[in-house]
């Protein structure tokens, strides 16, 4: 239940959004010259990795735009909220060793419950 | 052995937090008993001498009230008038008795006393550890045999039989300061946080505010100069007087979530009588908060000792003994026995002694103790038994003697078995923070090893824990940390900071010190016999643990999932550390090297009806209904059926007939008479600007660029990956203006599909879309001859079809009403769709039937549903999206090549030629016609190749998706998606049917209407 902040509508909560999966892949202009792999890699493959991950997002049930957002899918984290067609900007976040590591904190996963001896607090 | 226990008279002559003014009867089991405002229903029975309440989930083994508040493990019960208002798993220790209050033992047959469940409990090695796991693990339908038996034996309570007739009600709210927790240290953090300025919301789960200082006797301890009693009030009347504040008792904060969203659960009108319940109260209330800055004052929950027999009724946590006695008045015993492994437990002992109790004995692990507290219990004439331990009791429904023995310097047993009588052994294991909300917020636990618990470490969100939830037992600490706490959070919220005034308290409490952990106390019993429970409400011992150890499972969550330990109602609030530090001890490692299982939302069990909210009946999925609306429901005998939102008109009833029947006649009248549909609710978008046209090329398979103003088309939309998405026809209204509508169900999809491809595919493209669907009402006027009609209905516009031509629009007015009139037929027959504004639908509507025969006009017309217009569509071979097609199925799969454009791209295009869409063993749909005509076949029956199903399995070539009789053909017609259907033309297959043989079909094409005429059907 995390809140995003709409570029047009400002902060709201997640239940007014639909994620739209992976942002930047754009649609192929030339797609007859392209071989099935090429193909299916655009219309069915997605990275879907952990942390951070650039997303496209849909405010639908208030303005109605498309805009991008750039999460830490570990943790929920929203690190920068940006226009279609703009780039992703450079934001630091914890970024989990794929495929099994975990951010430090704020996955609430098994590995993080728990503090390790000499963690600071 | 239980002489010393009498059933009458715990009552204490004075003090609790009760008002014994009032006194108030209820029943438990059938029997009447008398309690006191204030009092729950754990108190009551306790202060009658009644223990025991439940049975236990698998061995059914007698269970009692073991502590004070929501940790407490088994002692649920059913409570509720009648079999309708019944709400089951009910905690004694939560429910406050009012007059009239019916409760029920569960989980017991035939009654509480004597229950033959009880087998389970002899036979209790044959139920080990992972009992369901070993005994089930044959064929699957062992499972499906045995489930019912098991449930039957092994439920808890038994869910109303009908829809619950309470109201329940939700609010949202913002805070700046949401504090959980009402005792010394999270009302210290709520006033400072409220002085400060802050919007503050205070919860407590129980039914007033103070917490643990509820628990003190009154008068014990004080804070600033007045009573603690006094100084709550008066701290509490405050925080109601500043408007900023929201005070909620009787609330559980159930879920901690992202971004301090938390969810509270407030019972309104629960510990209410009925008589006394406004009706227009809900009975409870969710409020969703999001919060700037939560703070976690949740308290710490005592663990229990494992000890052989340490789940009679009668054993209790000793905290939660004092409470009974402190905050409402009744000695849970007369003769007690005291084992603790920290001080606290002695205070217990001081109080009931002080209430005229006699206590047996205080029975301590620890061999060294503070000379304090030797000398305060030796003054008292108190058998103390130090670096002893209870090592077995004796009872049958309720504890009746305790096992004591000494322990050596290695915890090993050195002594024979003492035998003290009593009716209440108060124990204490320690106190653990309750940290339960905190790990839901994701914060990181850490374990202090003082405390021999966990405690909250590092924050993930705005989230500050204080008091005994953050591991500070002593009073002055919890003060002084909410609110220190309670200023910081108002100050990271926004508001000036502020120095809170420091409050002072007494000090006479005796809290947790010089603790001493025995994950088990030894048994001179052989291995095999000691039953030491660890999870009371699942009945997990200790050696259910050890078998699973045994059986390779070292991680708490295999264990948890294996032995049930930690799960039910109680998920195991008291039961848990115990076995992670069990777990610990038997692997040899340390409590945090073994972990935690993890804390899930929600904290307790919230009702489906208070989370439902007022998301029920019709508001649960509100209906869209069209202008006509008001004429369908004054027809005579009407079947609506929800279509997407939408209700629609199934079909109208005529006097004697049937829903089959008038589907019948109204599919006929269509086609020989003139039928009307009310067809509103097709989704409609207006898509406009001066690159419209090549929108529309990108997103329909076929083209657009030559369509002129004035005309129509039919058109596919596909996803990206080939398959059917909507369908619908388009207008050309201007160059740059186009009308769209698409399917019922589909409307919002696909505005949806298209907002997404101009706004992030083709931001280049000037095209603006605008839902229109419920700003225009449509009669669907159908049927030969039906232009007379349409004449007669329009100003001026005539509507010969040799001059207004099939897939033309006009402009048009009726009695000077514009209207918008479209040529185009989802029935094949000669049809003319007539646009108006919503506002005048049903005026177009009553103004059609004025014409009608029955109504003194001249013309057969006869208003039909949407059944009938199924099976009319289905004659002409008309695919109906999401039911013939189920998003696997290609413009090519559907016969529908000739609307797929030979160049230029389009959403989808570039999958039709990939390997799996264009390969030519693909199912396609075709016509089928039954061998029986009058036979029709089920929709999704599967189609076969041969006459008998032959062995399993039985190869399906494909299935039935739409299936009718029809009226106008006198027979049976159906679609099919089939394997290579669209070369099997004439061909016969079977289609299977349960336990009867296949029936014989033949493959034909789809325009059912065209294949009549032709003569193949």
């Amino acid at each position: 239940m995390f809140l995003i902040e709409c570029p047009w509508c400002g902060e709201r909560d997640m239940s007014e959004f639909h994620c739209g999966g992976e942002a930047h892949i754009a649609r192929p202009d030339q797609s007859e010259s392209m071989t099935d792999e090429e193909w299916a890699q655009f219309v069915f493959m997605r990275k879907n990795s952990k942390g951070r991950y650039a997303e496209r997002w849909n405010h639908a049930a208030g303005c109605r735009r498309w805009f991008n957002l750039l999460r830490n899918t570990a943790t929920d984290q929203i690190l920068a909220v940006y226009r279609m067609g703009e780039t992703a900007p450079s934001v630091a976040t914890d970024e989990p060793v794929t495929p099994s590591g975990e951010a430090p904190i704020g996955s609430g996963n098994d590995a993080v419950k728990l503090m390790k001896p000499g963690e600071a607090l | 052995m239980a002489a010393s226990r009498q059933k009458t008279g715990l009552r204490t002559q004075q003090g609790g937090r009760i008002n014994r003014d009032k006194p108030v009867s209820f029943t438990f089991d059938g029997k009447t008993y008398q309690g006191f405002e204030g009092d729950t229903l754990a108190s009551a029975l306790l202060a009658n001498g009644q223990h025991m309440v439940a049975r236990s989930f698998k061995y059914h083994r007698p269970r009692g009230i073991v502590a004070a508040g929501a940790e407490d493990p088994a002692a649920i019960v059913q409570i509720g008038p009648d079999a309708v208002e019944t709400d089951p798993n009910t905690r004694v220790t939560e429910q406050e008795i009012f007059e009239g209050l019916r409760a029920s033992a569960q989980n017991c047959w035939p009654s509480l006393s004597f229950d033959i469940g009880i087998a389970n409990d002899v036979f209790s090695d044959f139920f080990p550890a992972g009992f369901y796991y070993k005994t089930f693990m044959g064929p699957p339908l062992s499972w499906m045999r045995f489930e019912p038996f098991i449930r039957k034996a092994a439920g808890l309570g038994v869910a109303p039989t009908d829809r619950d007739p309470e109201q329940y009600d939700s609010t949202n709210r913002h805070a700046d300061v949401l504090v959980v927790g009402a005792g010394p240290a999270g009302l210290a953090a709520a006033k400072a946080a409220a002085d400060a300025g802050a919007r503050v919301i205070l919860v407590d789960e129980t039914n007033a505010i103070g917490g643990a200082l509820l628990s003190e006797p009154e008068g014990s301890v004080s804070l600033g100069s007045k009573p603690a009693d006094v100084a709550i009030q008066k701290m509490v009347d405050e925080l109601h007087a500043n408007p900023d504040v929201t005070v909620l008792t009787r609330t559980t904060a159930f879920g901690y979530y992202g971004d301090n969203f938390v969810g509270l659960w407030e019972r309104v009108t629960d510990h209410l009588a009925p008589t006394d319940r406004v009706t227009h109260m809900p009975r409870q209330r969710v409020w969703r908060v999001r919060a700037k800055q939560v703070i976690l004052a949740t308290g710490a929950l005592e663990r229990p000792m494992v000890f052989d027999g340490n789940d009679r009724p009668g054993i209790m946590l000793a905290g939660a003994v004092r409470t009974f006695l402190n905050r409402y008045g009744v000695l849970c015993g007369r003769m007690a026995v005291i084992f603790a492994n920290n001080d606290s437990a002695w205070a217990t002992a001081f109080d009931l002694q002080d209430a005229g109790a006699q206590i047996a004995a205080i029975v301590d692990i620890r061999r060294n103790l503070s000379g304090a507290l030797l000398q305060k219990a030796a003054h008292r004439g108190i058998p103390i038994h130090a670096g002893s331990a209870i090592v077995g009791t004796k009872g049958r429904s309720h504890v009746a003697a305790a096992g004591i023995r000494v322990l050596d310097a290695s915890g090993m047993i050195s002594s024979k078995a003492n035998w003290i009588e009593c009716d209440l052994i108060a124990n204490s294991c320690g106190w653990a923070p309750n940290v339960a909300l905190f790990s839901q917020s994701r914060g990181k636990l850490f374990y202090d090893d003082d405390l021999k618990a966990f405690r909250p470490g590092a924050s993930w969100q705005q989230e500050r824990s204080v008091g005994a939830a953050n591991g500070a037992y002593d009073l002055q600490d919890c003060l002084d940390e909410g609110r220190n706490a309670g200023a910081a959070a108002a100050a990271d919220a926004g508001f000036k900071k502020r120095i809170p005034r420091v409050l002072k308290a007494s000090h006479t409490m005796l809290v947790q010190r010089d603790l001493q952990i025995m994950p088990q106390i030894p048994s001179p019993k052989a291995a095999k016999k000691v039953r030491a429970f660890i999870d009371l409400q699942d009945d997990v011992t200790t050696k259910d643990i050890k078998i699973a150890i045994q059986e390779g499972l070292h991680s708490v969550e295999h264990i948890k999932r294996y032995t049930t330990t930690g799960m039910g109602t109680d998920q195991g609030k008291i039961a848990n550390l115990n076995a992670f530090a069990f777990i610990a001890d038997h692997l040899g490692k340390s409590v945090p090297d073994v972990g935690v299982t993890t804390f899930r939302q929600p904290y307790k069990p919230v009702t489906m009806g208070a989370l439902a909210g007022q998301h029920v009946g019709a508001h649960f999925m509100p209906r869209r209904t069209t202008a006509m609306h008001p004429w369908h429901k004054a027809q005579r005998d009407v079947v609506f059926e929800p279509v997407g939102d939408w209700l629609r008109p199934r079909a109208f009833l005529r006097e004697g007939e049937d829903f089959h029947q008038a589907v019948q006649r109204e599919t006929k009248a269509a086609r020989t008479g003139i039928g009307v549909l009310d067809a509103s609710t097709l989704g409609k978008i207006d898509v406009r600007g001066p690159d419209a046209r090549e929108f529309l090329n990108r997103i329909y398979t076929n083209a657009w660029s030559k369509l002129a103003p004035g005309k129509c088309r039919y058109g596919l939309m596909l996803k990206e990956d080939g398959m059917v998405m909507d369908d619908g026809v388009t207008a050309c209204l201007a160059d740059d203006h186009f009308h769209m509508t698409t399917t019922t169900g589909g409307a919002a999809n696909v505005l949806g599909h298209l907002e997404d491809y101009l706004q992030t595919e083709w931001p280049d493209l000037k095209v603006y879309l605008t839902t229109t669907t419920e700003q225009t009402a449509v009669a669907s006027i159908c049927g030969p001859g039906c232009d007379r009609l349409v004449a007669d209905l329009l100003d001026d516009v005539d509507p010969d079809p040799e001059t207004f031509k099939f897939m033309d629009w006009r402009d048009a007015h009726i009695q000077g009403i514009p209207v918008r009139v479209f040529r185009i037929s989802f029935t094949g027959e000669l049809s003319y769709e007539i646009n108006i504004d919503a506002s005048y639908g049903l005026w177009l509507w009553k103004k059609i039937f004025a014409l009608a025969d029955s109504e003194g006009g001249t013309y057969d017309i006869t208003p039909y549903g949407t059944e009938a217009m199924h099976v009319l569509r289905a004659e002409k071979g008309f695919i109906i999206v999401g039911q013939d097609t189920d998003g696997t199925a290609t413009p090519f799969d559907l016969g529908m090549n000739w609307i797929v454009k030979k160049s230029g791209d389009f959403v989808g295009r570039r999958s039709l030629s990939r390997s799996d869409t264009s390969r030519d063993d693909r199912k396609q749909l075709v016509g089928l016609v039954t061998e029986q005509p009058d036979f029709v076949l089920m929709e999704g029956t599967q189609i076969i190749g041969s006459k008998d199903e032959g062995a399993v399995p039985v190869v399906m070539l494909g299935h039935v998706t739409s299936s009718y009789f029809s009226p106008n053909l006198g027979r049976s017609i159906a679609m099919a998606m089939v394997e290579r259907g669209q070369g099997r033309a004439g061909e016969t297959l079977y289609a299977s049917r349960k336990g009867e043989a296949p029936m014989a079909v033949r493959v034909v094409g789809t325009d059912f209407l065209k294949e009549r005429s032709d003569g193949t059907i």
